[in-house]
Formats: C-alpha cells, sequence, structure tokens
C-alpha cells in the first residue's frame, strides 16, 4: 500500500462531498488522474492544462532570480553609487540575494497563498475543480509590482483581481481582462503614490524619503518623461541592472524566456512578433516626428519621443508584457489572423501610452488591457471573413 | 476535373501493433448483432419478434419515421433476442445464426442498364441503403433527395487504419457495380480519393473521377476530401460511402445476395499478432481477438480506430460500419508528477518537456488515459495546426457549446461530421469532448432546421 492507494481511497471518500474540489487540486498536483477517455478519441496527447501553465512559470523562474539579486543591487547601490561602476561584479551576491530573498519571496507568497485560496473557495462554493490559470497568474504579480509594495495592498489587489477579474466570469477561460493586468491597474489607480514616481522602485526609498540618508531610484522611463538623461546606459537596461518593477527589468532574460515558449510552442509567436513590430513603428512615427522639427527641445514629450525608436523595446516593461501578458491565450486574439492585428496594435499602443502620458509613462498594461478588451472584436471580423467567403460560394451557386 | 490534394495540416499518429499485411478467416461467429445506435437519430421500427427466423437479407427493422428505410440480417438464423435499455430503447438484436448462411434472393441488376429508380429501390429493399450517409448531419441519406456529389475516400490515413489496397484487392468487379449504378443517382460525379502512390483497386475503374490525395491525417477523412473538392453549401446534400461497403453494394447488384463480408484490420499494441480478418457485419470481436489473442486483460477494444471508434466488450460485436478493429490498453492508473515530468513515450502536440517531436518516426503505446482533466477552452492556435479545414474549429466548437444555430450554420455546421474534429479532440489540452460536441449541435440543427 503506497502513497497512490491511499490518496486513492481518500479521493473516493470526499467524492460528492463539498471538499472534493480542494482534495483533487492537491491529489492532481501530485498525480495525474486515473481518468480514461469516454467518448470520441480513445487516446489524447500527453498535452493538459497544467503542464502548459507549467511551462510559463518555468519561462518566469530566470526573470524571478534575477529580479531577487536586483532588488538588493539596486538598494546598495542607491546607498553607494559606485557599485553601478561594475555592475556584473557587483551583482550576484549574498547580500544582495539575502535582502532580494527577504522582500520579493513575501510578495511571491501572498500573491499565491491570497489568489489561490479565493480559487479554492470559489471551486469549492460552485462545486467545479480548481483550474490552473492562477498558477502563471500568481507568478507574474510579484514580478510586475513595485519592490516595496505593501503586503496588505497586494492582498486587497489579489483578491479584487481574482473575482472581479475573472470569478465573476466564470473562471478560467472565461475571463475577459488579464488576471494579473487587472491586479496591477486596481493598484496603479487605487494606490497611485505607491505605485509611481521616484521612489517606489528601489527598496526603502520610500521610507528614508525626507531623510538625511534619503535614496531615489528614479526609471529611465522616468527621467525621460521628465526630460533628462537617464543615468543608465541602454546596455544597463538590455542585461536589466536598472530600477524597474521586481521582474520586468532584463531584456535579456525575458528573450531567453521568449524563445523557451516559442520553441515549446506554449506561446504565440505571432503575437510576440507583431506586438515588437508595432512597437518599432509607433517609435519610428516619434522618431520622425522629432526629426522633421515639429516638436521642440522644451516638449514636455520631446524625451521620450526622441528616443530612439527601438530602445523602447529595452527599456520599461514593454519585453515583459509582450512576452507574458500580451500572449495570454485567453483574453488576446484567439484567430492566427486575429493575433497579427492584436499583438500590433498592443506594441503601437504601449509606445503611445509611452510618449502621451507623462504621469505614468508605461504604457504596455494599459495597451494590453485595451487590447484585451478589443480582441474579441477583432477575431469577430476576422470570422466574418470565413463566414462571408462562406455566403459567397452560396451565393455563386444559386445564382 | 481530377485534382490533386495535398494536405498541410494534421497529424499523423503512429501507433504500435500495426496489422499485418496477411488475411485470416475469422471463426464462423455463434451470434450476431445489429445495434441500432449505429444508425445515429434512427428509431427503429422491428419487423421480426424474437424467435423468428432470418435469411441473410431479411428485413428485421425499418426507421420508424420512413418505412422504405430498411435494415437487414447479416446472416441467416433465428432472432433471440431484443435487448433494451432505458425507455425500451432498443439497444441491441442478437441474431443466433445457422451453421450455414442462407440468402435471400433479391435477384440480379445490371449497374448499367438499369434506371436510377431501380438501383435505389433494390438498394432500399435490401438494406444496403444505410451503407450511405449523407452531410450535412453526418446520418444515413435521406431517401428523397438527389444528393450533388457522392464521395468515397479510398485511402486511411487514421492511426492503425484498414489499407484499402490490401484489403479490397481482388473486388475490382464489385466495386466497380457498385459507383456505376451510384453514379445514376447523382447529378454530379462520383469522387473516390485516392493515395498517389500504392495500387488502389480503384484506379482503373469507370465512372468515377479519380483524386490524388497527400499529406497527414486526416487526408484520408472523406470530410477533408469533400472541403477541399466541393464543401457543402446551405440546402445541398452530398453523401459518403465507405469504400468497403461499396463491395458488398456491388456483389448484391451482381449476385442478387445480400452478403456482408468485410474484411477488417485487426490492429493494436494489444493484440498479439495483429492482422487482417475476413467476417461480417456484426460478428463476435472475439471469434478474432481471440484467434489473435490479446496480451492483457485490462485492454479497450475499440470497434474502429481509436480516434472515431466505439467502444465495445471483448465479448461484443462489430459494429455495422467497422472495418478496423483495435485494441490498446486501458490507461485507468494514476501517475506520478505527470503533469511537470519529462515525457518520451507519450504524443505531444508542444514541445513543453515532451519529446515526441524529437521522435517523428516512433511508433507510440498511447493508452485510454485523459491525460488531465476536463478545463474550459484556454490554449489557442493548437486545434488549427491540426484542422484542414477551411473552418475555424474552436469558434465552431463553442457555438454549438451554446446552442447558436445562426452562428453554427455560418461557420459551416453543413459541412462537418464529428470525425473531422477527432484529431482536434486528441490535441485538446482541456479535453473537451469535441466529437460530442459537434454531434449534439448537429442533432439540434438536424431538429430545427433539417
Amino acid at each position: 500500500m503506497g502513497l497512490k492507494q491511499n490518496l486513492h481511497k481518500l479521493k473516493e471518500k470526499y467524492k460528492g462531498t463539498k471538499m472534493a474540489p480542494a482534495f483533487n487540486a492537491l491529489h492532481t498536483f501530485l498525480y495525474t488522474p486515473n481518468e480514461t477517455t469516454h467518448s470520441g478519441s480513445h487516446v489524447r496527447v500527453v498535452d493538459d492544462l497544467k503542464r502548459t501553465m507549467n511551462t510559463v512559470i518555468m519561462a518566469l523562474i530566470p526573470c524571478l532570480i534575477f529580479g531577487i539579486f536586483n532588488a538588493g543591487y539596486q538598494h546598495y547601490a542607491a546607498i553607494d553609487a559606485t557599485l553601478r561602476l561594475d555592475p556584473l561584479g557587483n551583482f550576484f551576491t549574498w547580500d544582495n540575494f539575502i535582502l532580494g530573498a527577504w522582500t520579493v519571496l513575501p510578495l511571491v507568497v501572498v500573491s499565491y497563498v491570497v489568489g489561490l485560496g479565493v480559487e479554492f473557495i470559489f471551486a469549492i462554493i460552485k462545486g467545479h475543480e480548481v483550474e490552473e490559470g492562477y498558477l502563471v497568474t500568481g507568478m507574474l504579480v510579484p514580478l510586475i509590482v513595485p519592490i516595496d509594495i505593501p503586503l496588505w495592498m497586494l492582498t486587497v489587489a489579489v483578491i479584487f483581481g481574482v473575482v472581479i477579474g475573472k470569478e465573476v466570469f466564470g473562471g478560467t477561460g472565461m475571463n475577459i481582462l488579464n488576471p494579473a493586468l487587472t491586479i496591477r491597474a486596481f493598484l496603479f489607480f487605487a494606490y497611485p503614490t505607491w505605485m509611481s514616481g521616484d521612489k517606489v522602485w528601489v527598496h526603502g526609498a520610500k521610507e528614508m524619503a525626507g531623510k538625511p540618508d534619503a535614496i531615489s531610484g528614479e526609471t529611465i522611463l522616468g527621467s525621460l518623461a521628465q526630460n533628462q538623461e537617464p543615468i543608465y546606459s541602454i546596455w544597463d537596461s538590455f542585461w536589466g541592472f536598472i530600477p524597474g518593477s521586481v521582474g520586468e527589468t532584463s531584456t535579456f532574460l525575458i528573450l531567453i524566456g521568449a524563445a523557451f515558449l516559442i520553441f515549446t510552442k506554449i506561446a504565440s509567436w505571432r503575437i510576440m512578433l507583431s506586438a515588437v513590430l508595432g512597437a518599432l513603428a509607433m517609435g519610428l512615427i516619434f522618431n520622425g516626428v522629432v526629426n522633421a522639427g515639429w516638436i521642440q527641445e522644451g516638449s514636455s514629450f520631446y524625451g521620450l519621443m526622441s528616443e530612439e525608436f527601438w530602445h523602447h523595446l529595452v527599456i520599461g516593461g514593454l519585453a515583459f508584457g509582450i512576452v507574458y501578458m500580451a500572449t495570454d491565450p485567453v483574453t488576446g486574439s484567439q484567430t492566427n489572423k486575429g493575433k497579427w492585428y492584436y499583438g500590433f496594435l498592443i506594441g503601437f499602443i504601449s509606445v503611445l501610452i509611452r510618449v502621451f502620458n507623462p504621469a505614468y509613462p508605461e504604457g504596455v498594461m494599459l495597451a494590453i488591457l485595451l487590447m484585451n478588451v478589443f480582441a474579441p472584436t477583432i477575431d469577430h471580423y476576422v470570422v466574418q471573413g470565413n463566414v462571408k467567403k462562406r455566403m459567397k460560394r452560396l451565393k455563386a451557386k444559386t445564382a | 476535373m481530377s485534382k490533386d490534394i495535398k494536405i498541410k495540416k494534421g497529424l499523423t499518429i503512429k501507433l504500435k501493433g500495426e496489422a499485418e499485411k496477411t488475411l485470416s478467416s475469422a471463426p464462423r461467429s455463434r451470434t450476431f448483432a445489429i445495434r441500432p445506435s449505429d444508425f445515429h437519430l434512427i428509431t427503429p421500427k422491428m419487423v421480426v419478434r424474437e424467435g423468428g427466423k432470418v435469411q441473410a437479407g431479411d428485413t428485421i427493422f425499418y426507421s420508424k419515421s420512413n418505412e422504405l428505410l430498411k435494415f437487414v440480417s447479416p446472416v441467416s438464423g433465428t432472432l433471440t433476442k431484443i435487448e433494451r435499455g432505458a425507455k425500451r430503447v432498443i439497444k441491441e438484436i442478437i441474431i443466433e445464426a445457422d451453421p450455414q448462411d442462407t440468402f435471400k434472393d433479391f435477384g440480379i441488376l445490371s449497374p448499367e442498364s438499369s434506371s436510377a429508380e431501380a438501383i435505389k429501390t433494390r438498394l432500399l429493399e435490401s438494406g444496403c441503403w444505410p451503407f450511405i450517409m449523407q452531410r450535412p448531419y453526418a446520418v444515413v441519406a435521406n431517401t428523397e433527395q438527389e444528393p450533388r456529389d457522392i464521395f468515397v475516400s479510398a485511402l486511411s490515413t487514421s492511426p492503425l487504419a484498414n489499407d484499402f489496397d490490401f484489403s479490397l484487392k481482388g473486388k475490382e468487379k464489385e466495386l466497380q457495380a457498385a459507383v456505376t449504378a451510384l453514379s445514376k443517382l447523382t447529378k454530379g460525379q462520383v469522387h473516390v480519393g485516392v493515395a498517389k502512390s500504392g495500387s488502389s483497386p480503384f484506379k482503373g475503374l469507370k465512372d468515377i473521377l479519380l483524386h490524388n490525395i497527400s499529406g497527414p491525417h486526416p487526408a484520408g477523412n472523406v470530410g477533408t476530401q469533400i472541403n477541399k473538392l466541393g464543401p457543402v453549401n446551405k440546402g445541398e446534400i452530398v453523401w459518403t460511402i465507405a469504400p468497403q461497403d461499396l463491395v458488398i453494394i456491388g456483389e448484391l447488384l451482381l449476385t442478387g445476395k445480400f452478403n456482408p463480408e468485410r474484411i477488417i484490420a485487426l490492429s493494436g499494441s494489444e493484440v498479439k499478432t495483429p492482422k487482417y480478418y475476413k467476417t461480417r457485419i456484426g460478428s463476435e470481436a472475439a471469434t478474432f481477438l481471440y484467434d489473435s489473442g490479446l496480451k492483457d486483460e485490462n485492454v479497450r477494444v475499440i470497434s474502429g480506430d481509436v480516434l472515431t471508434g466505439k467502444k465495445i466488450s471483448p465479448k461484443g460485436h462489430l459494429g455495422y460500419y467497422s472495418n478496423t478493429v483495435t485494441v490498446i490498453p486501458e490507461g485507468d492508473d494514476y501517475e506520478l508528477f505527470g503533469w511537470n515530468k519529462p515525457v518520451f513515450d507519450k504524443i505531444s502536440s508542444s514541445r513543453a518537456l515532451t519529446f515526441s517531436w524529437l521522435m517523428p518516426n516512433k511508433k507510440f503505446d498511447l493508452n485510454t488515459n485523459t491525460n488531465g482533466e476536463h478545463r474550459a477552452f484556454v490554449v489557442t492556435g493548437v486545434y488549427e495546426e491540426v484542422f484542414p479545414l477551411d473552418i475555424y474549429p474552436m469558434q465552431i466548437l463553442k457555438a454549438c457549446m451554446v446552442q447558436d444555430l445562426d452562428e453554427m450554420e455560418a461557420l459551416g455546421m453543413y459541412e462537418v461530421a464529428p470525425e473531422d474534429f477527432s484529431l482536434t479532440e486528441f490535441v485538446c489540452v482541456s479535453k473537451q469532448p469535441h466529437q460530442q460536441i459537434i454531434r449534439n449541435g448537429l442533432d439540434l440543427m438536424y431538429k430545427e432546421i433539417g
């Protein structure tokens, strides 16, 4: 008698009770169920939703680890700017790791415990299985918030995001907006002072503000929005040695994650590619506007508009958003053709919002949420193309 | 005009236990069974009572909604039992076979010189009509309406399928008679899809339009070929017939006997010596299963292929339309960390720590485990990779689920049959029952519109 038999007995015992979904969620985590096919195809592929979600999480792990080190690094580098002279040498240190782990891991724990708690409650009330969607959301959330966000705020936001963003629509697969971004948008509009400015991106900056040893950490986008020259090079920002939300700073690791997701066929390369093209297109347009002399150096848009067009892909959270959140299959376009439009517009609008919204110079969150809303419309027109073809065929026949 | 069709999207599933190309005769079955559930949406009205004697070709029941639509006995013997289920629905009609067959004589009918009307009457009275399926709705063909075209797919790309080039060899005469007769029943063509290479018995027949088909499964599905050759429009009807049934129709016309002999492929990883058997519609599966031998007790016996067949018990009977019997292991066991460990021995549509993409020629031993739980539709773009029809698969499935008739019609419901969705069901990450969803959708349309 092993664990397998004992769990099987427990499963039979819980069958039909209110607690069955909760037990099954834990059971299926250990063992794929003994469920066999009943109708239709007698054999099935090995892939299931757990494996799919797990693959995305694996693609996020490098970002998480890097984010932990970066949290410590940004804190110490803000105190002692000489550390920035040799970022690589001063990055992977125990000090950075310990401080980073101390600040980042609570975010991860709160995100998962609260989010999965809500999922379990809903599953038990509504009597359906606990679905896997939150596994990815729960990992995304700590990576896209500022490091010092108070845990109670995160708790409130996660509850809001899971309930209003997902469960009211019927749970995983039914939601209209990306839950992770819903959570972030909630935080952004409810607690703006904790989500923007130059005091939230480095651990300790907020609580030490006003004191003699105050530190600050402006993001590149923040500097550009104020027409200041950022203190970081484009390479800093490519490797990720810059302040920002916890896990989105390293474009390099995001690229690796993107390659992994595309190779495993889990995320859509169409969305990623077209979003990159969209961002480049908008960047080029703005560069063109600046070159044509329509915008003067004094203008409040000058800093971001004159930024070289391809830099937009490297700075800020655009790359992270494109790779991990625009590709969410539930809230994105569901037709292959639609994915091209959907992705392109996300890139395009992200850069647009970036430039024209000085109060909040990161547009990718709002761009993705906006396109989430329009994705069904895009799909509608793509599918109508197919429907029209069918109608035309019919007309040609009957004519 | 003959067309070469090259299918690009799809997936050929390679499984262990392909039937060896040797032909054995299965021992004569003691009992035969007809399952009315094989004839979708037809309610049987019995003609013969329990204890009645029948010859091969004698009507056993007809369709309650259409007296002309007759279903006949595959064998001569005594009708011993009418098994009923809930609400007295007839589940199975069991006929105990005579040691030797006697046939009802329908008389010889020359396909060349006979009129369409005479052929149609003969097909109806001899019980051969149910071999003709129609689209839309994927049901036995309507006896009133003339089809636009008739489609026969004489190549099979489904896993462990019957190779018609082997099993129909030497039946050219019967096939010719059948296609000639059928060609009179339509103003259109009898389209036959064959593999480009290979020695199909259809090559060289007249009164047909031959098309060379190539590509992965579902290239061999007749629905795929219809979609590429001439999709069904609203108001149109096309017929489809399986090639092995053409042989039975041909023999009826040439000899006057309804002799539903069939060469089936017995295959699957749990069969000791997978090979071809000559048997008869409705035979006990045990006659050939135990002749060949099974490797294990805990197996699933499928009348048909693994994607579209029906589960039968090892003591059950061969289905009316099946040309294959597949036996695979049951997968009713738990698997530790099955959702995240690297997998080498199962087929996957992704590369998420699954490695079937590295071994395109490996033959897999799949069991009936669903490999995961039923979920809402989440992942997109996977179905499109294996679905060659010019239809949006996920959208049409969702339209069926919400019973939106207008949307179903607009998205191409008249063109599809459940089997067209067997591959999307196979690759479905959310383990949705695609074929059942489409079947329910078609039934709803049939009730409301058809």
